[in-house]
């Protein structure tokens, strides 16, 4: 359709047509969810109605003709809806709900430019259509072309028309102007034009805005009849018309009168008066590029760093004779960090756009495994960083799938053992404490503590002699040799488990946990920073170099004795912790830091959770302090550097490398030199998840 | 002068495509996203056209057309609609409303442009 130029970007459209898909469909779920539970009023019907027409007409601009189909029955539905033709019955609630879900695979379909099986919903395309045909005078909205897009009749031979043609005032009110309508009948054939003046009143009774002037056209044209009628389409209720094919050729009207019209003064309101441009006045709210909000970030984290030094040297000024400076600085510092904290509320986001889509997870899976789920959810408006909420999904639904496989009983099992047939996950989220914490509760069957605790120790994940606790054992879960066990473990997830999760949210700075009781259900608990732009970091040194260790990861640290630390051929040294052995990774090796302390006792242990390695000991000559910092992107400024997640600058204006710690002991595998491999770290952890997913 | 007009839709991707298509051909374009923000632009500066959608939140274009029609800045300025709205109804209120004239989306940008030049040229 849109494709007659080559300047015209329809790339960009479609990306942008997606973009607000995406919205859309977020929308139209949440609508639904709120009509599903029967809370929702008119206008929330008018807002799904909305949502499917918006997309219905952007599908139409790039041709996306199933989804053009699918939603056009969908709007036919729901506008008996809003006629109150049909009522939200049910069962027509749930068809909605199956066809928003059908409506958003059609919308991913087209964006991956995929072909669905032309049997993809017809079921439910024929349970709406069933919907509207019993509906009383409910009829599915007609093709959606017409009007001007009649096209051209095959070319006849000249014919000669009469047309009588008297506006009315309304035709005026309208801004229709007849002067334009007689180019346009120009534009058939051979026209003559003759005017009646009849009606015109004197001067003073003259009405400005009336019409009072009508005309008789006689045209030669080989155009159809239709192509008069379509000259006329915007007016015809405005006017009073006869078009009339003469069967003789028409008697030649005089030169002069035909002159009298094309003198016809345009009969349209007057003009408003001169412009005086004035810019638009803006709404209440308005669309940024996230480019353009990232630099300020970037900005204004600069500018916290500036701040910090300002603050650390002004430390060393005495306060008796520069009072000003150090007030200044001190104000200087209240500023910056609310700056920052505005700055960081315009990438706040709520969590509904991530909430939203987990009703849809578990209505599938719920279908699929036979189970009677209902999941509430609260907090929905929570804020966090955007940032945080775009990788939030993927740990999330992982967790309700989890809920839903392992945590819910199947129906029966649950009236067994006393519980409503139905279900429950609730999904929550609230600030606490400058984190957010996002819970997932179910009414399941719970953990069984012992069957986690014998398989762990079959696994040798816990030793022999060693008790752990009830959260501990809880908590063994999330251990990476438990999860792809094939043993009933009530939570592992379908090959990959909750270490994945687990691991996903600690990218995020975020940490995990789980409280369960057996027989009475599960409930995760995750909790996040509300940004990742600021870290809180232990800052350790290793020779001359200064890295940041982000606080979440560490478990604890240590000094050990020298009769702790044992090596093993092939595998480095280990170090003998409470019964359990840590593989040590050396800091100053990893990076080729000379003038480092190459004995761990006469430096720090820092203990840390690693990716795929379990606890780990990081050696690293001394602990400096901890201390919030900004983090600045390393592939941004530089490149991305394996084991590193970042870099920020101290107070001091140094440059502070931020360790990534999952990875870290990836690196001390490898011997020498450090090698650069961009980006590898994210990607790596997109795949984990499509395998989790 | 380059001619004005107004182009009001609450879909980004059709404002998009509609600005696109006018300021190729000349036109001087600004956007607004339902009835209440176009109202707010009218009476901001003068606009030589008025392109807008029908079903949008906050204010609908019916309404829109009904405001602009009673007020007296663009009262006499021609509206278009531009609208998936395909049963005849609504397009009937659209007209009685006070439009000039309108086009069924999805449109090319050729009809559009001829629409344009038919009711304001």
């Amino acid at each position: 359709m849109m494709s007659e130029s080559e300047a015209y970007p329809l790339e960009q459209f479609r990306k942008t047509y997606f973009e607000e898909c995406a919205e859309l469909l977020d929308v139209l779920q949440a609508n639904l969810e709120l009509l599903a539970a029967g809370a929702g009023g008119e206008e929330t019907l008018h807002a799904i109605f909305r949502a499917v027409h918006s997309i219905k007409g952007g599908a139409g601009a790039f041709g996306f003709s199933s989804l053009v189909a699918f939603s056009h029955v969908l709007e036919g539905l729901l506008d008996a809806m809003r006629e109150q033709k049909v009522d939200a019955t049910p069962d027509v609630k749930q068809l909605l709900l199956r066809a928003s879900d059908a409506l958003a695979d059609i919308v991913n379909a087209a964006r991956s430019e995929r072909v669905l099986p032309a049997e993809f919903a017809s079921d439910i395309l024929t349970g709406m259509e069933e919907v509207l045909a019993g509906a009383s005078g409910a009829t599915a909205p007609a093709s959606a072309m017409s009007g001007l897009e009649s096209a051209n009749v095959a070319v006849q031979g000249e014919r000669s028309y009469r047309i009588v043609f008297t506006p009315h005032t309304e035709m005026l009110q309208k801004a229709n102007e007849p002067l334009l309508l007689f180019r346009q009948l120009r534009k058939l054939g051979g026209l003559t034009v003759d005017a009646n003046t009849s009606r015109l009143p004197a001067f003073e009774a003259l009405e400005p805005e009336a019409a009072y002037l009508g005309w008789t056209f006689v045209l030669e044209t080989g155009a159809p009849e239709s192509a008069i009628h379509e000259v006329f389409e915007f007016v015809e209720d405005d006017c009073d018309l006869s078009i009339v094919l003469l069967h003789e050729a028409a008697e030649a009207v005089s030169a002069a009168t035909a002159a009298s019209a094309t003198e016809v003064a345009p009969t349209a309101v007057a003009a408003a008066e001169p412009s005086a441009t004035v810019a638009p006045t803006p709404s209440q709210s308005i669309r940024v590029d996230v480019d353009k909000v990232d630099r300020l970030v970037n900005l204004v984290g600069e500018l916290v760093i500036t701040q910090a030094m300002l603050t650390e040297q002004g430390s060393l000024l005495p306060v008796d004779q520069y009072p000003a400076m150090i007030q200044g600085i001190e104000a200087l510092a209240q500023s910056a960090r609310e700056l920052q904290e505005s700055v960081m509320a315009i990438r706040a986001q709520p969590v509904k756009s991530v909430f939203a889509r987990m009703p849809r997870v578990v209505r599938d899976l719920a279908a699929t495994l036979g189970k009677e789920v209902k999941i509430v959810t609260s907090g929905e408006m929570t804020e966090i960083d955007k940032t945080v909420i775009e990788q939030l999904n993927d740990p999330l639904t992982h967790m309700i799938r989890n809920a839903l496989d392992h945590g819910i009983e199947s129906p029966d099992d649950r009236v067994a053992a006393g519980k409503p047939r139905q279900g429950t996950i609730h999904l929550s989220a609230a600030q606490r404490s400058g984190r957010i914490v996002i819970e997932v509760s179910d009414d399941g069957r719970g953990l069984n503590r012992e069957k986690v605790l014998a398989k762990a120790r079959d696994r040798g994940l816990v030793a022999a002699g060693v008790n752990p606790t009830e959260e501990e054992i809880d908590n063994l879960i999330f251990l990476p040799a438990f999860s792809t066990a094939d043993v009933v473990s009530n939570i592992s997830g379908r090959g990959v488990g909750m270490d994945v999760v687990k691991r996903n949210v600690q990218a995020l700075g975020g940490r995990i946990s789980v409280q369960s009781r057996f027989g009475a259900g599960s409930r995760f608990t995750m909790s996040l920073p509300l940004t990742l732009a600021v870290v809180d970091g232990m800052v350790v040194s290793v020779g001359k170099e200064t890295f940041i260790v982000p606080l979440t990861a560490i478990i604890e640290s240590l000094r050990p004795q020298p009769s702790d630390i044992n090596p093993v051929v092939g595998r480095g040294d280990v170090l003998a912790l409470r019964g359990e052995y840590l593989p040590l990774t050396y800091l100053h090796r990893s990076f080729a830091i000379g003038s480092a302390v190459t004995d761990p006792c006469q430096g720090i242990v820092i203990i840390v959770q690693s990716e795929g390695a379990g606890r780990i000991g990081v050696v690293v000559d001394e602990l400096l302090g901890q201390q919030q910092v900004v983090v600045k992107s390393l592939e941004a400024n530089y490149d991305a550097v394996d084991g590193i997640s970042g870099a920020t600058i101290l107070g001091n204006g140094r440059v502070a490398l931020i360790l990534d710690v999952a990875r870290v002991r990836e690196i001390g595998e490898k011997s020498g030199v450090r090698t650069i491999t961009p980006k590898e770290k994210t990607i790596e952890v997109r795949e984990d998840m499509t395998h989790a997913a | 002068m380059a001619k004005r007009i107004l182009a009001v839709d609450d879909s980004k991707t059709m404002r998009d495509m509609v600005s696109f298509t006018l300021r190729k051909a000349g036109f001087d374009v600004a956007e607004a996203e339902d009835g209440k923000a176009a109202l707010n632009v009218l009476g901001g500066g003068k606009f030589d056209l008025i392109i807008t959608d029908l079903n949008m939140p906050n204010m609908d274009g019916i309404s829109l057309i009904k405001n602009v029609r009673a007020g007296s800045s663009h009262r006499a300025v021609p509206i278009l609609i531009l609208t998936t709205e395909s049963d005849g109804t609504k397009k009937a209120d659209g007209k009685a409303a006070g439009a000039t004239g309108w086009l069924v989306k999805p449109f090319s940008p050729d009809k559009l442009i001829e629409l344009i030049q038919r009711v304001c040229p």
